[in-house]
């Protein structure tokens, strides 16, 4: 068997059948990791001993209960901002370089109960800011399709981790596209739920309000099945809404009679990669063949997503990233007084991106300035939900590219901030109206590199993305699988 | 006689009395030993996240029923952000725009809001080294600010209506608000105007560090005689901050308010709006203790009471009023069974209620205890007063019976059994003392015969002295009277 061609669902068949066990898929995702990190540089850290005796514990938990549920053995991959007690949580920053979680975030408590396999922490921009793992204060990792190319981010690692076949699934987090943009640069499935269907408790914050936990995995199934775990209210999260979970498995069907889609116009103006174009196109014909309705529609405010999110975000990174002051955990650099602890301590410990952003949203929060970036920000958020809010009253899902153009080379963006930024472009909005998106791989470039297709669902509505990606993944059929 | 009169608002902090802190589960108590009660909320582990406590929103909303406040339908928490070692997310969580509670009045005095938040830690410098430590026990703890408008006029007034919030809190039993212990903390801002006007002064100085009722008081009447000097060399008193020093009794520039920091409040994303629902709003007031208004007027129509001294000190102390209530139905049952005119009770009440504010008071004062702590049984103390009230004991050595009591917690009658100070009332041993003093002294009666009752002073000593003490003055005055002047 090749590990590489695991996904979730056939891996769990096979330790039912007893044709592998838990410690033998947790060796071969860690020879495979030997195999391939070295390039790819997916992993902050590879849990070596700790999935061992894990995947040695699981194997008797499975002879002792006689069954197992789906994740059971299946061994996987965490993004370094996410807690998983005892473990490091750099979150790519120098400042937490030493940082061991002293608790388990509630996604990775909800998985533990089915005992998957952690293999190791992945890779991430500092903090979450950025879009490439270029702003990862420990290097960048690489795309597994073209090793000069980014992988996306801020989840590259994860993305790269599963694309590789390190891993049969990573989590990541999303507040602006972070699941999603690396998933459609390495070829992987990739989601973020509805803000307040999956808890934060546990993720290192980055725009409070924006964030969710997401997931890399191979296929829209394997991503349902794990997230039919992670979702639902948490106590200790009470941004979480106590909406009942349903069954996500029930929504996987194989044609898409009746349900309605709708194109935005305005993602695909100028600014498109043509071939990236073509692809969204070819999708969006997949799924009239399936039996779905496409009709053309517009978000006229969605313009100002971009804009408003990196106002929002900022504002809250600036007191979110306030607690890294050297006096209680983490880089903490001596001064001859307290100013100058902090300072130290801040300037030594955070890269470039997180500094700007604490500058901006320092600035964008000040008296005299808040009700003109801030305020306005909201308000804009405001516009922006209720454009698909109405969108939502006429079609069940929206489809539209990921980001506009492949897996850029390193140090293309990393030059002009700005140009960075826009790769959010396409995924942001959603954290800003708070609504879920899948990410399905959509087709390869002519140059090989992976293009995804964005499906965007209404609040608490993801079984309405996992039954239209699943269709449209099935009819495709790419078993797409990067040459490393 | 001064040409100004102060304008003084009150900020305070009131530390609510919950299990655990206002964001998460360690516990809201004090520990002598540091970094005890934390956990990665408080402490501010990346990933962590604040959930609110119930029971301080709940509290918190009792209070603003309490002073009449305007309780929003929705309230949020923001961000406040700065930095502090003792602050350890580099913000705290409190209430910008939206606050819990909204515009009240306590007596005279008008209430702008009372919000709530967190409480920071506490740093302690050691003497040695140049090193400072951090104890986050009290990070976190639930705190209720509450500001007042610039209604006040003195300080005296000042430390009354602190004394009336800390009154409040404890018949709420949100707080002990003990200021010495920092459970109520206040910051003043004092500036004068000319009598007469009526805008608010341009400058205002804000006073911090006052740690007692009487700090307070002091630090008040400090400023008002330094801005008023200031003023009457026309100068306009800086706008600063400035602290109180105790033992020096002054108070001395801490900041310039001209820096002033930008504390960039935003909206918490961490937790949700609040929403008060009227049947939520309804529970509450449903289930308010008694404050000290209505127990003043219970008390008052309940049982009589007329010594407004008295009164005012059972409704200052909730837990010597309690007491006295427990007494004064003790009383109460006892004068319905025994059919005690209406006339007659309320001077068993207003005793009582001496007895109660005047030597228990000083006595549990003395000691340093609750008065529930007291060895006094509420039972006995209504049987000592029944017993003064009577007659039966003199208030001279009523209070030698007390002594005893409140050393032994023993009751009245054999105390007074067991030292033989029963009094005599008996009329016909008295009139046999009596007649037996007239007898024996026939030049004091001479002199009371013509000058009359006020001379009997002579002939009442030595009927006492025959009566070893024990006679009841009233009646061997009446008997005297009686004898010689009918």
């Amino acid at each position: 068997m090749d590990f590489t061609d695991l996904t979730i669902k056939s891996a769990s068949e096979l330790l039912s059948q007893k044709k592998v066990s838990a410690l033998e898929l947790a060796q071969m995702s860690l020879k495979r990791i030997k195999e391939v990190d070295d390039k790819l540089h997916a992993f902050l850290y590879v849990a070596e001993k700790e999935s061992l005796e894990s995947a040695k514990h699981t194997d008797e938990m499975i002879i002792a209960d006689h069954e197992h549920s789906a994740l059971t053995g299946i061994p996987y991959a965490v993004k370094d901002n996410i807690l998983v007690k005892g473990m490091q949580a750099t979150a790519a920053s120098k400042i937490l370089e030493n940082y061991k979680a002293t608790f388990d975030a509630t996604v990775i408590r909800k998985l533990k109960q089915v005992s998957p396999t952690m293999m190791g922490k992945t890779n991430l921009d500092e903090f979450g800011m950025g879009v490439s793992t270029e702003n990862s204060a420990f290097g960048p990792t690489k795309n597994p399709y073209d090793l000069s190319r980014v992988p996306g981010g801020s989840s590259g690692g994860s993305a790269a981790a599963v694309a590789a076949g390190e891993v049969l699934f990573a989590l990541g987090t999303d507040t602006g596209g972070s699941s999603r943009q690396p998933a459609s640069f390495c070829g992987v499935v990739g989601f973020k739920p509805t803000y307040g269907r999956a808890s934060r408790h546990g993720l290192i914050a980055l725009g409070s309000s924006l964030d969710q936990p997401g997931i890399l995995a191979k296929t829209v199934e394997d991503t349902a099945t794990i997230f039919q775990i992670m979702a639902g209210q948490d106590e200790l999260d009470t941004t979480t809404l106590p909406k009942p979970v349903p069954d996500y498995s029930k929504f996987l069907k194989e044609n898409l009679k009746g349900l309605k889609i709708g194109v935005p116009k305005e993602y695909f103006a100028a600014g498109l990669d043509p071939e990236v174009k073509t692809i969204i196109e070819q999708g969006i014909k997949k799924f009239e063949e399936l039996g779905a309705q496409v009709s053309e529609m517009s978000l006229p405010n969605v313009k100002y997503a971009l804009s408003a999110y990196y106002i929002i975000l900022p504002v809250e990174i600036s007191a979110n990233l306030s607690r890294y002051d050297g006096i209680r955990f983490g880089l903490s650099a001596p001064g001859k007084n307290l100013e100058e602890v902090y300072y130290n301590t801040r300037s030594a410990g955070f890269g470039a991106e997180p500094k700007r952003r604490i500058m901006i949203g320092t600035y964008a929060s000040s008296a005299g300035y808040y009700d003109a970036y801030y305020k306005k920000a909201k308000l804009a958020q405001g516009l922006i939900r209720d454009d698909f809010k109405k969108a939502f009253e006429k079609v069940d899902l929206i489809v539209t590219p990921t980001s506009p153009n492949v897996a850029f080379k390193f140090g293309e963006k990393t030059s002009n901030p700005l140009s960075a930024y826009l790769e959010d472009i396409f995924t942001g909005p959603l954290n800003i109206a708070g609504i879920p998106g899948l990410v399905v791989p959509g087709g390869l470039t002519k140059q090989g590199l992976p293009v995804g297709i964005q499906l965007i669902a209404n609040h608490f509505a993801e079984e309405k993305l996992f039954m239209a990606g699943h269709a449209l993944e099935q009819s495709l059929n790419l078993k797409l699988k990067p040459n490393i | 006689m001064s040409n100004y009169e102060p304008i003084i608002g009150l900020e305070v902090h009131v530390q609510l009395k919950t299990n655990s802190k206002m964001f998460c589960r360690s516990a809201n108590a004090e520990s002598a030993e540091p970094n005890v009660h934390i956990c990665e909320v408080c402490t501010g582990q990346p990933g962590a996240l604040p959930v609110i406590n119930r029971e301080a929103v709940k509290k918190a909303v009792m209070v603003g029923l309490a002073l009449d406040c305007e309780v929003s339908e929705y309230s949020k928490f923001d961000r406040k952000n700065y930095f502090y070692p003792d602050l350890p997310k580099g913000y705290q969580i409190s209430q910008f725009d939206m606050p819990i509670n909204g515009k009240g009045k306590l007596g005279k005095i008008g209430i702008t809001r009372a919000h709530l938040e967190e409480d920071a830690g506490k740093l302690i410098h050691p003497e040695k080294g140049n090193h400072s430590l951090v104890d986050l026990n009290r990070a976190g703890t639930p705190l209720l600010e509450i500001v007042s408008e610039p209604d006040i006029r003195s300080a005296e007034e000042a430390k009354q209506y602190l004394q009336e919030l800390q009154n409040i809190m404890r018949y709420l039993g949100v707080s002990d608000a003990d200021m010495e212990k920092g459970q109520l903390r206040c910051d003043a801002n004092i500036s004068l105007r000319k009598i007469g006007q009526t805008k608010l002064p341009a400058y205002k100085v804000e006073i911090k560090n006052m740690n007692s009722f009487r700090s307070v008081e002091k630090a008040l009447n400090f400023e008002i005689k330094r801005q008023t000097a200031m003023l009457d060399e026309a100068t306009t008193p800086a706008m600063e901050t400035r602290g109180w020093v105790d033992d020096k009794n002054i108070t001395v520039s801490q900041r310039s308010k001209e820096e002033s920091q930008d504390y960039r409040y935003f909206p918490e994303p961490d937790l949700p709006v609040l929403h008060f629902t009227k049947e939520y709003l309804d529970e509450i007031k449903r289930s308010m203790p008694e404050l000290p208004a209505q127990r003043k007027q219970r008390f008052s129509s309940e049982f009589g009471l007329k010594v407004s001294g008295a009164l005012d000190t059972t409704i200052a102390y909730k837990e010597l009023g309690e007491y006295f209530e427990h007494v004064a139905t003790e009383l109460d049952e006892w004068m319905d069974s025994d059919g005690i005119p209406d006339q007659e009770r309320d001077k068993y009440m207003n005793l009582s209620a001496n007895w109660v504010t005047g030597p228990f008071l000083s006595a549990i004062n003395e000691r340093n205890i609750l008065p529930s702590d007291s060895s006094i049984e509420e039972e006995n103390f209504a049987e000592l007063v029944k017993l003064i009230g009577q007659g039966r004991v003199s208030n001279l050595a009523a209070k030698g019976v007390f002594a005893k009591m409140f050393a032994t917690g023993e009751d009245p009658s054999n105390i007074l059994d067991s030292l033989g100070l029963q009094q005599v009332s008996d009329e016909s041993v008295i009139l046999a003392a009596v007649q037996k003093v007239i007898a024996e002294n026939p030049k004091g009666v001479a002199d009371a015969k013509t000058k009359g009752e006020k001379s009997f002073g002579f002939l009442v000593g030595q009927t006492m002295k025959e009566l070893k003490g024990k006679g009841n003055p009233q009646k061997i005055n009446e008997i005297l009277k009686k004898e010689l002047l009918s």
